[in-house]
Formats: structure tokens, C-alpha cells, sequence
């Protein structure tokens, strides 16, 4: 289980996240929405321990992580599997070596069983066959998918996808959006995803939380979302510009 | 002025004192885990054996010199046979390590600044950790043990260079009795000349390794971020290599008496 309680959190003069707190059930498929730079994605990274909170305090399966040092963190995070939003893949490594990277790390299994589970992890994406590959000569959808694989090869409980879907042509987006799915129903792992694309929120998340200034403002399911009588959820949903943001 | 000033100075020492942190994490993370032995041979083919030309040149071309300047000095003086032994005891004890490490501050410094700072902007850094791979473990360990290994190495690889390149021009080109120049360098070039060099390399090479994994790890967002924290690397090192020598010139003269 996932809880955030009351995060803060400030870059220089600048209030990102105004005490920030949810509660996300094992099992559960989340989205988390808002707009550009509202700190999603800021939310995202203290889900799993890359940033810490000035204040608040966030628990994973009982344990407080906030005051954690690094190496103690790292333990936290093998329960996590994480999809970044431009991939991030290792440049000097295949995409073998890529999707193996915690197995070969971890030294538990033979080269054998790391390169079948690499295989089957590719496969789940529908990139098997590309194990040789260097991560530039990937498209961007490619390596997104190949991310996905890394993120789910050593089997993690939490998956976090960081805008799993921007940069993608829609065709791809969908690509990405259905291997998500799959991955959640197949694996049976917590999912978090951040997103400012709704018709992406609406198919992967079974609940979504909508990130405004600072706070959770809305915390309901997809349905509710897109027939949501508040102007902020209705224009956000839409894609409807505040008259004052248009104000030129 | 004064609040510039003041920034500096709180920016100096708290870089000093995240150096310093990350030292420890390094020195803990080496008893923790050995790294892995792909990686160190990689690191050290990557750092030794790639810098060699540059360092070879380099000790050549000094001792060269060194030896042409010495020479024109001695010449005066008839004392043309002590111009290997100046050039031997200045390589083995000062220009060996300091120019070596200079010469790797640059190529290499500069690169494992621009690799790191780069993982970092495009987010490579924090995959890692979300893979449970501390980044000190992964990246600087490594890079840190490589370096300190192959820099004496490299050292000793100019200072041998540089001897001989000054042999040889001085035999050959400049006239001087080629069996008289060596005897006398052998006389006055002491074991202690070039332990204090490999030494001082020794501790170059930590230099060198935990500035550029601090500017890589540390470097700002962006094409620029990762092109400061290059330039930064190698300012730096170099900087803190000079100062260094001075007080371990000082020190190890002392100690090794």
C-alpha cells in the first residue's frame, strides 16, 4: 500500500507540492492528472524515494520512507518498477542488458534463466527479438516499451509510469496504453501513472487523482471525471483554457 | 559585492563538504561491494591504456626539453654530465606525476564528467536507483579504483619516457658524453624521487576520479549543465592537483628524509 501524507515540497521560492496526502490500495490502477509542470511527476518521484519531502511523510507498505538514508531507500525500491518518461535507458548497454539489468546485478539467477526472463519480458512488450539491440537504434515508442520491459523484468508489486504516452503519435500512445493494461492484468501490480493525456488516464486508470496547485483536487473514478460539473476538473478534461491564461 | 562574495564562499564549502560526503560513500561502498570485474577492466582499458599516447607525448616531450634548458644551463658551468640527473630527479619526484595527472584531468576528467552529467540530465541517474543500483556503487566506484590503479602506472610510463627522451637528445644531439650523463643520473636519482611519485600519482588519481564523478553526479539540467560541469571537472582537478603537490611535495620530502 501507498500513502502520502501531507507532502511539501519547494524549489527555492517556488511551493510545488502544498501538502499532498492519498492513499492507494494494493492492486489498484491510478492515475494521477494535472497540468504541465504542476509537479506530477515531482508527486511521482516521492512516491518512490528519488525526492524527499520538506515535509509529510510517505509510507510504502508500512514503512515510513522520509527519513530514510539512500541504501535504505534502495531496498524500499526493489518493490517499485518504474517506466520514465523518455525511457531512460542505459546508452552503453543492449537492450538485453537493459531489461537484465537488476537480474544480473542481483547475481540470484544463472545467465540462462536471465536471458529467458529478459526474453519473456520483450515478449510482454512485443520486442522480443530485439535482445542485441542498442537503445539508439530504437524509436522513441521502442524504447518506451523497452522501459516497460526493464521496469517489469525483475517482477516488482508497484509500477509507476511517468507520461508513459508524451512524444508518442497516437497510434503508438495506444500501443503503449494497451501493453499497460496487459502488464497490470497479467502481473497483478499496483499501478501509478502520470499523465496530462485524458484519453490515456481513461483507458489505463480505474481511479484518477487530478494534481491543482499543490493538492489533490479531485479524487474520483474516470466516469465521474469526464461528467465532473467542476469548472477546473471540466475544463482541464476538455481542454478548455482559463480566460485569464488566455489573456495575450 | 559583499553577498557575491559571501555566495562563493558558502557554494565553496558546501561543494568541499558534498566532496566529502561523497568520499565517504565511496570508501564505504569499496568495503561493501567489490565492483564488478567487467567493469573495472573496461574502466581501467578506458583510462590506462587510452590515455597512453597523450601521456607518452607528453613525458617525452618534457624530459625533451628539460633537458635541452638544463643543458644550455650546465654547458656554462662544464658540468654538461648532470643534465640527466636534473631531468631524472625533476620527472621522477614532480613533472612525471603532475604533468600525467594534468594530461588525464583533461581527457579523463573531462569524460567521465560528460558521461555521468549527461545520465544524470536524461534521467539514467535516477533509473538506476529506482533499480535498487546505488549510482556510487554503479558509476564512481569503479571509475575511483580504475583511476587510482592505472595513474601510477601511467606516471611511471612518462617518467621513463621522459628519461629516455632526454638520453637520447642529449647523447645524440646535444653532445653530451651519453655513459657519463647516465652514471651520474643513476647517482643522484634516489628511490625515495620516485616513491614520492608514485605517491603523489596515487593520490592524483583519487583526485582526479572523485571530481569529475562529483561534477558528473551534481551537474545542472541541460546541454549546458553538462557542458559546465565538463569544463568544471577539469578546471578543478587540475587546480586541486597543483595546490596539492605543493603541500605533498612539502610533506612526503619530509616524511621520506
Amino acid at each position: 500500500m501507498i500513502e502520502a501524507r501531507d507532502i511539501r515540497k519547494s524549489f527555492g521560492s517556488h511551493e510545488v507540492l502544498k501538502g499532498v496526502t492519498f492513499t492507494i490500495a494494493r492492486g489498484e490502477a491510478v492515475v494521477i492528472i494535472g497540468v504541465s509542470g504542476g509537479g506530477k511527476s515531482i508527486l511521482l518521484k516521492h512516491l518512490v524515494g528519488l525526492l524527499l519531502p520538506d515535509r509529510g511523510e510517505v509510507w510504502i507498505d508500512g514503512q515510513n520512507t522520509a527519513p530514510m538514508d539512500e541504501r535504505q531507500l534502495l531496498e524500499v525500491r526493489r518493490k517499485f518498477g518504474m517506466l520514465f518518461q523518455g525511457a531512460a535507458l542505459f546508452d552503453s548497454l543492449t537492450v538485453a542488458e537493459n531489461v537484465g539489468f537488476v537480474l544480473n546485478r542481483a547475481g540470484q539467477m544463472s545467465p540462462a534463466q536471465i536471458a529467458e526472463r529478459v526474453a519473456e519480458s520483450l515478449d510482454l512488450v512485443g520486442l522480443d527479438g530485439t535482445q542485441q539491440k542498442m537503445p539508439a537504434e530504437l524509436s522513441g515508442g521502442m524504447r518506451k516499451r523497452v522501459g516497460l520491459a526493464r521496469a517489469i523484468a525483475y517482477r516488482p508489486e508497484i509500477l509507476l509510469y511517468d507520461e508513459p504516452t508524451t512524444g508518442l503519435d497516437p497510434i503508438a500512445s495506444d500501443v503503449i496504453d494497451q501493453l499497460i493494461i496487459r502488464v497490470v492484468q497479467k502481473l497483478k501490480v499496483t499501478s501509478v501513472a502520470v499523465t496530462h493525456d485524458m484519453r490515456s488516464a481513461a483507458r489505463i486508470g480505474r481511479r484518477i487523482l487530478m494534481l491543482h496547485e499543490g493538492r489533490i483536487y479531485a479524487d474520483q473514478t474516470p466516469e465521474e471525471i469526464f461528467k465532473s460539473k467542476d469548472p477546473v476538473v471540466h475544463r482541464f478534461v476538455n481542454g478548455i483554457a482559463d480566460p485569464k491564461d488566455v489573456s495575450f | 559585492m559583499t553577498l557575491l562574495a559571501k555566495n562563493w564562499i558558502k557554494e565553496w564549502f558546501g561543494g568541499l563538504g558534498q566532496g566529502a560526503l561523497l568520499c565517504r560513500e565511496i570508501f564505504q561502498s569499496l568495503c561493501r561491494n567489490r565492483p564488478s570485474g567487467k567493469d573495472l577492466v573496461y574502466q581501467m582499458y578506458f583510462i590506462g591504456v587510452k590515455s597512453q599516447s597523450v601521456v607518452a607525448v607528453t613525458g617525452a616531450f618534457t624530459g625533451m626539453v628539460l633537458c635541452a634548458q638544463s643543458y644550455i644551463q650546465f654547458h656554462k658551468i662544464q658540468l654538461d654530465t648532470a643534465t640527466l640527473a636534473v631531468v631524472s630527479v625533476s620527472m621522477c619526484a614532480e613533472l612525471g606525476p603532475v604533468l600525467t595527472a594534468l594530461m588525464v584531468a583533461g581527457r579523463v576528467g573531462a569524460a567521465i564528467a560528460a558521461e555521468i552529467g549527461t545520465m544524470k540530465v536524461t534521467e539514467q541517474i535516477d533509473a538506476l536507483r529506482t533499480l535498487a543500483t546505488h549510482p556510487v556503487d554503479y558509476l564512481v566506484a569503479p571509475r575511483f579504483l580504475a583511476t587510482l590503479l592505472v595513474m601510477p602506472l601511467l606516471t611511471a610510463e612518462s617518467i621513463c619516457l621522459g628519461i629516455f627522451a632526454a638520453y637520447v637528445i642529449g647523447s645524440f644531439l646535444l653532445g653530451i658524453n651519453p655513459t657519463g650523463n647516465w652514471y651520474t643520473m643513476l647517482n643522484h636519482t634516489s628511490v625515495q624521487d620516485v616513491v614520492i611519485g608514485m605517491i603523489k600519482a596515487f593520490i592524483f588519481g583519487g583526485i582526479i576520479a572523485v571530481v569529475a564523478c562529483f561534477k558528473g553526479l551534481n551537474c545542472a539540467q541541460g546541454a549546458e549543465g553538462v557542458g559546465r560541469a565538463t569544463t568544471e571537472a577539469v578546471v578543478n582537478a587540475s587546480i586541486t592537483i597543483l595546490i596539492t603537490n605543493f603541500f605533498l611535495t612539502l610533506f612526503l620530502t619530509r616524511l621520506l628524509e
